[in-house]
């Protein structure tokens, strides 16, 4: 190898990142008991000094002085809460690139399962932050954008091993500024894109539906033929961008669409009703407060900030009591992330339902857990502490709606993925260890320098900075999710995403 | 009301207004802006006595009072205590059940200077070039923006608002963005509002990286580090060169008489720093930035404070020997670096707390300065104690840009900045009742809540 660097950062990203999970992993028995926990279970009140039974991944009983089965593993939950795995209904972490397929407007075609990495450090951080599932979105680019993803935060595993087998399928709308497209100037030489107006992203999404229906139809008559036993029936050519959302018109595959403004709102879900589905999910939603009573009325979620306003003109209007105020009118609501780190902290930002609106604690907790699970259809298996239901949970020092809470332990399907006391222990190693590789590619570039190499001979091998120098991550992580100023970026993460 | 009184007022008035106003603008340039101030905060004394009767005093400079009185007059806490006298004529807010603490004190922040971010005709936060030390924040300051309300509702009662780099929507590049203001957020115009007309002249410290994010294109850029390097070093001479020819400057305006020099704004502007009487706040995250304003600043022998700082702990015995303090950027915020401990932001302003590092937390930010008390907050779940959680955002910020006398504790005699709230006021639910903002009942009423109400009682 030339470049001696190279094989450094290898090493270190390499290790650094499978270090963490199949050390955490590790000592699954299939069978563990928490006690003496106060447990929010979120649909069945609270039980005080309670019990949660985990068998084979999943709860197999919660209640108060239940008995260690033989063999299991028991934690001593003293002074702790356990309550049900946040969710987050708004995500992009684990995509692998860009988020968004920003060069057409309508791009049901693709799909960000396609791009699972698993490796993102953001899931690790985001479990860390108590989340067990994630609904990850395509971008805002197009009015139709792509397919999404919902997965598990199970650190470690590999990418179809993330996903959240049987979630329900879905796909990502947007309108308003983001696939008009107000904000952004597109570089030189490519030119504007149709639509830029809010009458144009109406367009957009109603010609793809009349397409999808033609297609629809298409398809329809060909099956009738094949089951009359006409053997000359000839199939239609497929279509991967009108598949999908044909599957939105037999009411198959969620749509979760990103809008800001009520009057957007109002106009998609009249335009759902016009071919006949539903929006499943109407995503920031920040003037959902202005069309509560519609919104209730059609069926959809509503998934919200906490209290994020201001950043662009159709967010100078948004309100922090939204959440509240959709809930009081019949509206299930989440509050989401769309931010990796936002996520770290949505039991924190469900939290300012209270202040904001009056929420109680049960309503605010259901926020981030039960009510994210159904608008993304899984409340079957997650979303609360139930026997039957799987066994994600986390474990607080604290009340989850406490600013002083700090996530302890993070279970998914019953295993451990998150567990803070190993995390600190592990600094320690991973500190020796760097020192130790960073010596040891120094060493292989002086060695180099004595060679006298003369090609390279100016360029500095990573390795020889200093250490507290950040070199930068290694490859992935190619999208702009953290740009180095201003640090604000939860306002371009609002843009982008 | 006696009209034949009043009529020979109103003709002389506009006269002697304009005449004010004159006087004014002279003072402003000829008076240092702390007697400016002071002057200011004279002319708009409210006459009337304001007392809080019975609350829970947290004052952040002794003891808690389990329940005491607060007196303010003049802009100003006049006595406190649990035995604190409440004059029989002062307007009396009977606070049983609240508690006081001093009002929050956003340290670097961009409140009036931008109402949306993404319109750039309501952005006034930065400009074009490289060195702009001649201008001021609170030139720009919109007194009017839906934001201070907002903010203080939820217990921010003075921030500093400082230019900043830019960024998105454009500009960015710039090297010294001008100074930065303290104000309070109250009051019908900003001469109203000033607490300190220069607080800290703003350097954004070139960054020394070899990726960069280009806000033109939206993507990431990659350069070597011998090319990073170069623009690096490249910038940083700039920068010593400009601070030279402001030294000749100085010397020139010192030694020589006015008719010998061309006024220059920019470089006058400079002569505070030089003269040691202005801070740099220098933005800066990486430690070898850090570093390299550290070493610039000791050279040039100007004072210096760390803003932003997310690898102030890699250079902790630096700052620390050198007694630099640090205004902490959004402790909710991820690390660029991956290997980073995952709660890095969470338990910096402990590590730096244990470090003996002097710190405040700032919000770095516009709409989202109300968290301030929530970035507080986590610090304290994450090992800072709780009384220096409170002061992280009060007493530290006021000692670190030198108001200590004015800002940051309940005290006989300081500007009188106050909130009431229903309970731990960094825990998430607690609600803000009531607020004094310079010795006044302030609103806690804003736009969000107006909006609140006015579709909750939609049919």
């Amino acid at each position: 190898m030339k470049n001696p660097s190279v094989l450094g950062t290898i090493l270190l990203a390499g290790l650094f990142a499978g270090l963490l999970a199949p050390a955490l992993a590790a000592q699954d028995s299939g069978v563990t008991l928490i006690e003496n926990a106060t447990i929010l279970t979120v649909t069945k009140g609270t039980i005080e000094n309670g019990s949660i039974l985990i068998r084979n991944g999943k709860i197999a009983q919660v209640g108060k002085n239940i008995k260690a089965p033989e063999g299991a593993t028991v934690i001593d939950a003293k002074g702790m809460y356990v309550t049900a795995g946040i969710i987050d209904c708004h995500s992009h972490i684990a995509v692998e690139g860009n988020v968004n397929e920003g060069s057409v407007a309508v791009s049901s075609m693709v799909g960000v399962g396609d791009v699972i990495n698993p490796d993102d450090i953001d899931i690790y951080r985001d479990l860390a932050g108590g989340v067990t599932t994630a609904n990850v979105l395509h971008g805002s680019a197009n009015p139709i954008g792509g397919l999404n993803q919902v997965i598990k935060l199970r650190w470690g595993k590999d990418a179809e091993e993330l996903k959240f087998e049987g979630a329900p399928p879905g796909i990502k709308f947007a309108l308003g500024e983001n696939p008009k497209r107000n904000n952004f100037n597109p570089p030189p030489g490519i030119p504007r894109r149709y639509p830029e107006s809010r009458m144009g992203v109406m367009d957009v999404i109603r010609q793809a539906f009349v397409d999808a229906r033609e297609y629809k139809k298409s398809w329809d008559e060909y099956n009738k033929r094949v089951a009359a036993g006409d053997k000359a029936a000839i199939p239609p050519r497929r279509d991967l961008k009108l598949e999908p959302l044909v599957e939105v018109l037999e009411g198959k595959r969620y749509v979760h669409s990103h809008c800001y403004r009520a009057d957007e709102i109002l106009q998609l879900m009249r335009l759902a009703e016009e071919f006949g589905f539903r929006i499943r999910t109407l995503q920031h939603v920040l003037e959902g407060y202005r069309v509560a009573d519609e919104i209730a009325a059609h069926g959809a979620g509503g998934s919200t900030f906490s209290d994020w306003w201001a950043y662009k003109m159709e967010a100078y209007e948004a309100i922090p009591y939204n959440a509240a105020m959709m809930t009081r009118r019949g509206v299930i609501v989440s509050v989401n992330s769309d931010s990796a780190e936002e996520a770290r902290h949505l039991n924190q930002e469900a939290a300012k339902t209270m202040k904001y609106g009056g929420m109680t604690e049960d309503e605010a907790l259901r926020m981030v857990t039960i009510n994210p699970a159904i608008q993304l259809g899984i409340d079957k298996r997650v979303g609360s502490i139930e026997p039957g239901k799987d066994a994600d949970l986390v474990i607080y020092n604290h009340h989850p709606l406490s600013v002083y809470a700090v996530a302890q332990k993070v279970f998914i399907d019953g295993h451990i993925y998150f567990d803070r006391e190993k995390d600190l222990a592990m600094r320690e190693a991973q500190a020796a260890e760097r020192k130790a590789l960073l010596e040891k590619a120094k060493k292989a570039a002086e060695a180099e320098k004595k060679a006298g190499e003369k090609p390279g001979a100016d360029r500095k091998p990573d390795s020889e900075k200093k250490p507290d120098g950040a070199a930068p991550p290694q490859g992935k992580d190619e999208k702009p999710k953290e740009p180095p100023k201003p640090p604000q970026q939860v306002a371009v993460a609002g843009f982008l995403d | 009301m006696n009209n034949t009184h009043e009529s020979p007022r109103k003709v002389c008035c506009p006269a002697v207004l304009k005449g004010l106003a004159g006087l004014t603008l002279v003072l402003s340039l000829l008076v240092p802006a702390r007697a400016l101030a002071q002057a200011m905060s004279k002319s708009q004394q409210p006459e009337k006595t304001y007392a809080i009767r019975g609350a829970k005093i947290t004052t952040l400079a002794g003891p808690v009072i389990e329940k005491g009185n607060i007196v303010m007059r003049g802009g100003r806490i006049v006595a406190i205590g649990a035995d604190a006298a409440i004059p029989a004529d002062a307007e009396v807010l009977d606070a049983a059940g609240l508690e006081a603490y001093p009002g929050f004190f956003d340290a670097v922040d961009q409140i009036g200077l931008q109402e949306v971010g993404a319109v750039a005709a309501t952005v006034d936060s930065h400009e074009l070039g490289q060195f702009n030390p001649q201008l001021n924040a609170l030139t720009a300051v919109h007194p009017a923006s839906e934001h201070i309300p907002v903010t203080r509702a939820a217990g921010i009662t003075e921030v500093v608002s400082a230019p900043s780099p830019g960024g998105f929507g454009g500009g960015g590049g710039g090297v010294i963005l001008g100074q930065a203001t303290v104000i309070n957020l109250a009051g019908w115009t900003v001469e109203e509002m000033m607490v300190r007309r220069s607080v800290a002249m703003v350097v954004n410290w070139p960054d020394f990286n070899t990726r960069s994010f280009d806000f033109s294109t939206f993507s990431v850029k990659e350069r070597s580090f011998t090319e990073a390097k170069k623009e690096y070093d490249k910038k940083v001479q700039e920068l010593t060169d400009f601070f030279e020819e402001a030294r000749h400057y100085q010397q020139a305006v010192e030694k020589g008489s006015a008719q010998n020099y061309i006024r220059d704004l920019k470089l006058e502007a400079m002569i505070p720093v030089l003269k040691g009487e202005l801070p740099l706040l220098v933005l800066a995250d990486r430690a070898r930035e850090i570093r390299g304003a550290v070493e610039f600043c000791d050279k040039q022998k100007v004072r210096m404070i760390v803003g932003s700082g997310a690898d102030s702990m890699k250079v902790a015995d630096l700052l620390k020997a050198k007694n630099i303090p640090v205004i902490l950027g959004p402790t909710l915020r991820l690390s660029n670096d991956e290997d980073d401990p995952y709660d890095k932001f969470f338990t910096l302003p402990g590590d730096l707390q244990k470090k003996g590092i002097r710190f405040a937390l700032a919000s770095f930010d516009v709409e989202f300065v109300r968290r301030l008390s929530q970035q507080a907050g986590n610090a304290v779940a994450y090992g800072l104690s709780h009384e220096d959680g409170l002061k992280a955002i009060s007493l530290y910020p006021a000692q670190i840009l030198g108001l200590d006398k004015d800002l940051g504790t309940l005290e006989t005699g300081k500007i009188a900045n106050i909130i009431l709230t229903n309970g731990d006021p960094l825990e998430l639910r607690t609600e803000v009742k009531n607020l004094y903002i310079n010795g006044r009942p302030t609103s806690t009423d804003n736009k969000h809540k107006q909006l609140f109400e006015k579709y909750s009682k939609r049919p």
